[in-house]
């Protein structure tokens, strides 16, 4: 990765690991960039969440900052939720200027879930409308038709959902995303691999790379509440039985192990072009998964302190 | 098409008629009668209730349309109750209040809140279909508006929060966009759905919003 950018590292056919980060409720930023301390060595790309479940946090940007200053490659997570199309592209040109080179385009969870529920809500784009913005603004021009003075180029991603019922609609957005310009997928948690195997051989046709979506668990209860409550994730019975059957205690290392199981097959298989790892919280296993993954050599080994910094 | 209402809290209510101790009450026999929030029962229970914290009902009428030029007219044979009452409480929808409001030169407040407006798809039952965005796009949704009723009124297809054809914030509401795939797809369209939608215009007539037709 040492170099490369992030573009480059997913057009260099190796096996792409990312992971992601959320901001602090508040300018406490300790945990955060611990979090980035821990993950920049290890993994191509750190998302950093944006008001993740339409929870008000420290912004994504201030993250992705963060990410870039201590020599980590930020993807910069963005939303429709709460920007109207001038403060996408606005909040874009900063970016750029800051050496942030990856965005995110999703078009963000619903206000009504999260903790300002009488907010109002932009919705002015959807992703592949802002996927078309990020492309259009490429061309030196802002939405509005006019030169922009200094351009900015960008590696651009989306989110799909291999796990959506009813899935056609899902593979239209799909579809429409690719064409409006993603290069990358993230996807939403995958936990039944034959399915998700499924969704590739479809989506292989089309020329994105796509890596597989892998949310940690850390208990039954929270494997069987994301299947019954969790739109577009599917966690199949075995899963919860093996993580049930974990000696008491034993839940999250059992968690890591199959989360590193699945890494693991994922790639052996050849079944995508890398995985997205979201340890909600749990950041500090992340190094465990890799190594459960056969990914690293190491177990909890914390990158060691000092390591020149990524050329940006 | 209906004025969807609610009845706002009896609190509030109150407070809007602090310091006006005699009311005239209007209710509408359109819209407000079939959401049973401004017909002849609720107006008698709004009379009943003013009553009750001392206030005097000058008199109440439900008149047919509230919202149409003939309110005018009607509201003429009540013109004493109305001189006499320190204000005028509507139970109609918004549209209502504005009518009134427009040639009553008392205080006039409405006594509901107007919600959307929509279509009866059952006794009882009612659901927003126009958002009057001021750029229709039911050519190529199938008939069902997504600007309205997808809850992120997106243009493109379905968000990942698609929970088996329900909207991801509530599984009593459909998804509109996999209402607007099943019925493209049985109508043999689902190009349609396919072709990239833009975003609309914020901006079609900017507010206040005003239409002159031409003679
Ligand atoms: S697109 Fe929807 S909101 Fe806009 S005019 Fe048509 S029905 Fe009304
Ligand atoms: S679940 Fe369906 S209706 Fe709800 S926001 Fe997503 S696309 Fe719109």
């Amino acid at each position: 990765m040492m170099g490369q950018s992030f573009r480059e590292v997913l057009q260099s056919g190796k096996f792409v690991v990312t992971s992601e980060i959320g901001p602090p409720k508040g300018t406490n930023i300790d945990k955060m960039c611990h979090h980035i301390d821990i993950l920049k060595d290890l993994v191509d790309g750190i998302n950093v969440t944006d008001h993740q479940s339409s929870v008000m946090r420290f912004p994504s940007i201030g993250g992705c900052l963060h990410v870039k200053e201590k020599g980590g490659e930020p993807i910069l997570q963005m939303t429709c939720r709460d920007r109207n199309q001038m403060a996408l592209q606005g909040e874009l040109l900063l970016a750029y200027t800051r050496g942030i080179r990856n965005v995110l385009c999703l078009t963000g969870d619903s206000i009504v879930v999260g903790d300002h529920k009488s907010a109002a809500d932009v919705f002015e784009f959807d992703s592949a409308q802002l996927l078309r913005a990020v492309r259009h603004l490429e061309t030196g021009k802002d939405l509005g038709g006019n030169d922009l003075d200094g351009g900015v180029q960008f590696c651009a991603g989306a989110i799909v959902t291999p796990e959506a019922k009813p899935f056609e609609p899902q593979f239209i957005k799909f579809e429409k995303k690719v064409e409006a310009g993603a290069e990358f997928f993230q996807t939403q948690a995958v936990y039944d691999l034959d399915n998700f195997a499924k969704f590739m051989d479809r989506a292989r046709q089309f020329r994105v790379k796509i890596l597989a979506g892998i949310v940690l668990l850390v208990s039954a209860r929270m494997a069987k509440y994301m299947t019954e409550n969790v739109p577009g994730i599917f966690v199949p019975q075995n899963l919860i039985d093996e993580l049930a059957a974990a000696p008491k205690g034993g839940a999250l290392n059992k968690g890591i192990e199959i989360a590193g199981r699945m890494i693991a097959e994922l790639k052996k298989n050849a079944i995508c072009d890398g995985v997205h790892i979201m340890a909600i919280g749990k950041e500090e296993v992340v190094p465990d998964i890799l190594a459960a993954a056969g990914l690293t050599s190491g177990g909890t080994a914390h990158p060691a302190s000092g390591k020149t910094l990524h050329a940006s | 098409m209906k004025s969807i209402t609610k009845q706002k809290p009896l609190e509030e209510i109150d407070r809007q008629l602090d310091g006006m101790d005699r009311v005239y009450l209007v209710g509408c026999g359109t819209c407000a009668t079939m959401t049973r929030t401004g017909g002849r029962e609720e107006v008698l229970h709004m009379k009943e209730h003013l009553q009750g914290l001392g206030k005097m009902v000058t008199g109440w009428t439900v008149v047919p349309i509230a919202c149409d030029e003939m309110t005018d007219t009607t509201l003429r044979e009540s013109n004493g109750a109305i001189k006499n009452a320190s204000c005028v409480m509507v139970m109609s929808c918004a549209l209502g209040v504005h009518r009134l409001a427009s040639y009553i030169d008392k205080p006039v407040t409405p006594a509901l809140d107007t919600l959307f407006i929509g279509l009866e798809d059952g006794p009882g039952s009612f659901h927003e279909v126009c958002a009057q965005c001021g750029h229709c796009v039911l050519g190529f949704t199938a008939g069902i508006c997504p600007v309205t009723m997808c809850h992120k009124h997106l243009l493109n297809g379905p968000c990942g929060g698609t929970n088996d054809g329900k909207c991801e914030i509530d599984k009593t509401k459909d998804c509109a966009w996999t209402l607007i795939y099943q019925r493209l797809k049985d109508q043999g369209r689902l190009d349609v759905m396919r072709r990239y939608q833009p975003p609309g215009n914020s901006h079609v007539v900017p507010r206040p919003r005003i239409a002159r037709i031409s003679p």
